[in-house]
């Protein structure tokens, strides 16, 4: 699998190969630049390879459309990014509830499984504040809560502790742990600390676009 | 996807649309001032065109309802060609006949000079004006006190009169002229009636200064001739004008022995159609200041495109974390579509209440009644959808072309 970013013709990643196993608990590491943040972006549908192939689910999703990809990104996937990306004028609640809106579920349903999945991270009572209002470590709670409320079968985590501090950051690393225990959830998880990704069982290194 | 589910995914952009307008309220409402301003002018000119429109229909329906006046023809004396009129051609019986037709409802003759009328020790130079007793119905002019001059007063050719309100004020003041004889041309004739007021026609004569006497007294002891100036014909319908106009044509060529080939002794003119073309050029002139307007909306279709451009680069890490959880092309398009929309429409409605209040301060400040129709206020908000979706379509194209991996790197 091999992949190009940007005007200038540059391999991010480098004919590699690899499998992850359904309810796995994966860490991705390495150094900036060295393609683990490209190898996330292939793995959560967000882009495609420009040669090699990808299968999800025994589904190969490397020639699907871009409408294709969204809606597996919608269906299979969650994701919690180091800068949480919520939605800022959004209530956590509606931040939350995001994926099932585009599901097509109806409010009604939506706005009880948003709510569910808050309670779950330790939210009750906060659904109507907005991300500006809270600390990091909630905000981060509330992306984790977006990220399984589909009942998303993987999650990426890209960088999940990267803007918190150590306590915080044992904080979500046991809420991943509980969802891939309890759930059975496939995890991903991109991080570029060792005690981070000795939360997980399975560990790949990449270094300058291939895998160690 | 499903109907239902498409109904929510627009419930949920129009929630969103609200949402992003309060945080940015000045924003936005800069943003819709040239839909504002164009949709207020829209319905303004709208408003002032309807009500110069009601005001000619009310001018041209004060002169008499479904009217024809037949005038006598021209003459040639010598090489030297007169106007109308200048011939007498047109006779009482002319009259008489014309009532025959089938279009036509009723006539009357009439005979109209200036003469000095005199009351006790009073004198006043009005027109005096002889016709039929059918008068009133066909000039819409009904008598206020008494009562109008009958048929066998006609007959009679009796010295009867009916007064018009001007006339009388200048004659009798505050004395009431029923009763009173008044002397024309030194002969007496009794007041039998008092017109209601009809005010100034559309050339800004007084029609109030008038006395009215039998078409014969007025032949036979003042004017002295055999012949009547014009016939007033009331035709059945607005309708009927036209056909009325071609039968009396057959009819007086006939009655004037006028051959094949020969011209007209006389000329008919349709009052109806000269009120539809003054109409149609009143209309005509406010679909073009409602063209005009329009061109304003446009601009404000241009300044919503800018502000939805500026929108989707300030939003595009929210495109992108919409994107990631599962958001398709279309639903960012359909998303930005409809807040170009609800901004335009916004836009619209605040601009129909500030036409409504132009309109309303014209009506107070100027003689002009302006009337606001539905129809401009329909075409208003769906234009201004319209333009919403026009000009928000390629921002919003712009923003679903988005690539999530670079659209979430966005700082």
């Amino acid at each position: 699998m091999t992949y190009k970013t940007g005007g200038v013709d540059y391999e991010a990643l480098k004919g590699i190969s690899m499998e992850v196993k359904s309810g796995d608990f994966v860490s991705i590491m390495g150094a900036s630049g060295s393609g683990k943040s490209t190898l996330m972006n292939i793995l959560g549908c967000l882009d495609r390879p420009s040669s090699g192939r990808y299968f999800l689910d025994g589904l190969d999703v490397s020639n699907l459309t871009e409408n294709e990809l969204a809606e597996i990104r919608n269906k299979k996937i969650g994701f919690v990014f180091q800068s949480f990306n919520l939605i800022q004028r959004m209530s956590l609640l509606e931040n939350t509830e995001l994926p099932l809106v585009y599901a097509g579920f109806p409010s009604v349903l939506s706005l009880e499984k948003a709510k569910d999945a808050l309670k779950l991270v330790g939210l009750e009572g906060k659904e109507k504040k907005f991300p500006n209002q809270i600390s990091g470590g909630e905000q981060q709670r509330t992306a984790i809560a977006r990220a399984i409320v589909n009942d998303a079968p993987i999650i990426m985590a890209d960088e999940p502790t990267g803007n918190l501090d150590s306590e915080r950051s044992r904080e979500i690393m046991s809420f991943f742990k509980k969802i891939n225990e309890e759930k059975g959830a496939t995890i991903i998880l991109v991080t570029h600390e060792t005690d981070i990704a000795d939360y997980a069982r399975t560990h790949i290194n990449v270094k300058d676009g291939i895998l160690v | 996807m499903k109907l239902g589910s498409v109904w929510l995914a627009v419930i949920f952009s129009l929630k969103s649309a609200f949402k992003t307008f309060s945080r940015n309220k000045a924003r936005s409402f800069l943003t819709t001032l040239g839909i504002i301003i164009g949709v207020a002018a829209v319905i303004a000119t709208t408003a002032i065109g309807q009500g110069a429109s009601n005001a000619i229909q009310e001018t041209i329906n004060s002169m008499g309802s479904n009217m024809l006046v037949i005038l006598s023809g021209t003459s040639t004396h010598g090489g030297v060609k007169l106007g109308f009129s200048s011939t007498p051609t047109l006779t009482l019986s002319d009259a008489y006949a014309i009532r025959k037709e089938k279009a036509v409802k009723t006539t009357t003759a009439d005979i109209g000079i200036g003469e000095q009328v005199i009351w006790r020790g009073n004198n006043w130079f009005t027109t005096i004006m002889g016709s039929n007793s059918t008068f009133p119905s066909i000039r819409d002019w009904p008598v206020g006190e008494g009562a109008f001059f009958t048929h066998s007063q006609i007959s009679n050719a009796s010295n009867v009169a009916v007064i018009g309100k001007t006339s009388a004020k200048e004659l009798f003041g505050l004395i009431n002229p029923l009763g009173h004889i008044i002397l024309i041309h030194n002969i007496p004739f009794k007041i039998i009636g008092v017109l209601s007021r009809k005010g100034f026609n559309a050339f800004g004569q007084d029609q109030d200064d008038i006395v009215i006497i039998p078409i014969t007294t007025m032949m036979i002891k003042i004017a002295g001739t055999t012949w009547v100036r014009s016939i007033l014909v009331s035709a059945k319908s607005a309708k009927e004008t036209v056909t009325a106009q071609a039968e009396i044509t057959r009819l007086l060529r006939r009655r004037h022995h006028i051959r094949k080939g020969q011209a007209d002794d006389f000329f008919i003119r349709n009052l109806t159609e000269i009120a539809s073309a003054a109409n149609q050029s009143t209309s005509t002139f406010t679909i073009l200041l409602a063209s005009i307007a329009t061109i304003s909306l446009l601009v404000g279709g241009i300044g919503i495109m800018n502000i939805m451009l500026v929108s989707v680069t300030e939003r595009t890490k929210e495109i992108g974390i919409r994107m990631a959880v599962g958001a398709r092309k279309r639903d960012i398009l359909q998303q930005f579509l409809i807040e170009a929309a609800v901004l335009s429409l916004f836009g619209g409605i605040i601009g129909i209440f500030i036409g409504f209040g132009i309109s309303y301060l014209i009506s107070i400040l100027s003689p002009l009644k302006t009337v606001v129709t539905i129809i401009p206020v329909i075409v208003s908000i769906i234009f201004s959808i319209c333009v919403g979706i026009f000009f928000g379509f390629y921002p919003a194209y712009k923003a679903s072309r988005m690539n999530p991996v670079e659209a979430l790197r966005y700082e």
